[in-house]
């Protein structure tokens, strides 16, 4: 089994060098082609904006649009931003996968880049502290949304069948717990889970 | 909730590789760079080919430009401070500045100290020529590091000396026993904890990028392949003839930087770039890389 993760721009060493750690196989992705050898992709954090001029400016945004509404996909920050429905920015042209607002830079600047403990006891972590930098909020998560895990009464890690998200970066923590999740747990049930209506908690 | 820790810096620096940061001195040259794929544009009075033209003491930007530019962009927006001008650090700083750079571009406020960096919550870049540079400058504080070619001239030769010098020198450290590693320490003059730990990793405990020098999508893929992990573009783009279709070429080269067929259809038909000049012709008053230290 390959994993993708799209390395157009932004943060996709890290997870790269995180699925060698788990002994998954995975390579960078920057041509269409090389998602026929892909059983999940991953968008990394970065820019939204340069992400999006580079898919389209490449004629690759209609195949990574119809490949993450049909694998499994996780999505970090700006991954995140483009697995919505919606980014509020029309600089930004997010795929549609997770029915949900994702608002850009929605904590603010730089300046207000944070780190926080967070409760990830769902997915078998345990004191898991979470990079979150000049990070969206997600808002308007529709209840086909499963919330597992908030951060301030926000929810900051997401998944709606086979797509997965995060406002974080788990790839810039030496914890591999949410990468470990995705390829155990969302990976290999994509057909059972994407039948099974998931309600939200929050 | 920790703001402003050492690893939230790097997170950013992290989240800037692969792409490109370019100079702008403009709202609209900014909407420019954004609309062509920008990862994050730096906020100048003057770009650096102007600066070497002018003369003159060249300082921080006007923090009404950053504002308007701040205004304008969904990108991060970086400014450049004088070397070991805290001051203007600490106001662009409380302008909510994304990245400070501590840019040799702008004259020195301070021959004998750089500013220290782990005072402030804002991310510092610095210019580095050598690894024992860039190292001093990480123990100061700085979250990212870059080369320090000479900006404003559009020859790529001293970026290219300078990340072949990290590069081979991160190198020979990996090669070296802990018991000679104190030694070679003091021979750097760098702290001894990061000497260790590039030892050990073989690479900088920061994103490493370059800058200075880099005019064409084919500059930016040659720092990227000998190292760099993303590029500034400063005078390059907006000295160039058309700045936008060159602003997107360079983007595209960072990402397909390994790739020469598609370089070469990325390069196709850009028109001239800078003209530029070559930095064998600077006298040694003129060479940018030499101040700080």
């Amino acid at each position: 089994m390959t994993i993708g993760v799209l390395a157009l721009q932004g943060g996709f060493q890290s997870h790269l060098t995180m699925l060698e750690q788990l002994g998954v196989d995975a390579i960078p992705v920057r041509y269409a082609q090389q998602l026929a050898d892909c059983a999940g992709l991953i968008l990394p954090g970065g820019e939204s904006t340069t992400m999006t001029r580079l898919l389209e400016s490449e004629g690759l945004w209609a195949p990574v649009a119809s490949f993450v509404k049909s694998h499994p996909v996780f999505g970090t920050c700006a991954g995140a931003i483009l697995l919505s429905k919606d980014a509020r920015d029309e600089r930004v042209k997010p795929f549609g996968v997770l029915d949900m607002v994702a608002e850009r830079n929605a904590y603010g600047r730089q300046v207000d880049s944070f780190s926080a403990p967070l409760d990830l006891c769902g997915i078998g972590a345990k004191e898991y502290t979470a990079v979150f930098i000049r990070a969206p909020q997600l808002t308007h998560t529709s209840e086909s949304v499963d919330i597992l895990a908030t951060e301030n009464g926000k929810p900051v890690l997401v998944r709606q069948g086979m797509a997965l998200a995060a406002t974080f970066h788990p790839e810039l923590t030496a914890d591999p717990a949410i990468h470990r999740y995705f390829i155990e747990s969302v990976v290999p049930n994509q057909k059972t889970i994407a039948d099974k209506k998931v309600v939200a908690h929050v | 909730m920790e703001k402003g820790s050492f690893e939230v810096k790097v997170g950013l620096a992290e989240m800037l590789k692969g792409g490109v940061i370019m100079d702008v001195t403009t709202v609209e040259q900014a909407k420019i760079a954004e609309d062509a794929g920008a990862s994050a544009v730096m906020a100048l009075e003057r770009i650096p080919a102007d600066i070497r033209k002018d003369g003159g003491v060249a300082r921080m930007s006007d923090p009404k430009l950053v504002k308007d530019i701040q205004k304008a962009v969904s990108i991060p927006v970086m400014a450049k401070c004088r070397i070991g001008h805290f001051v203007e650090a600490q106001i662009l700083e409380s302008l909510e500045i994304d990245f400070i750079d501590e840019s040799e571009v702008l004259t020195p406020a301070d021959e004998e100290n750089h500013i220290w960096k782990q005072d402030f919550k804002t991310p510092f870049v610095c210019g580095a020529t050598c690894l024992a540079e860039a190292l001093r400058r990480i123990g100061e504080g700085a979250a990212m590091i870059r080369t320090k070619g000479e900006a404003g001239t559009g020859d790529i030769v001293e970026a290219v000396r300078h990340i072949r010098t990290i590069v081979n020198e991160m190198k020979n450290l990996t090669q070296l026993g802990q018991d000679q590693l104190m030694s070679e320490a003091k021979r750097m003059g760098a702290p001894f904890h990061l000497v260790e730990q590039v030892a050990k990793t073989g690479k900088l405990p920061v994103p490493n990028f370059s800058a200075g020098g880099i005019a064409t999508p084919a500059d930016a893929a040659l720092v990227m392949q000998l190292g760099a992990e993303a590029v500034f573009v400063g005078s390059g783009i907006f000295k160039s003839d058309d700045p936008a279709k060159r602003a997107k070429a360079i983007v595209q080269a960072a990402t397909y930087y390994q790739d020469g067929k598609k370089l070469a259809e990325i390069s196709y038909g850009l028109g001239p770039a800078m003209r530029g000049m070559d930095v064998k012709d600077l006298s040694d008053d003129e060479r940018l890389a030499d101040r700080g230290w």
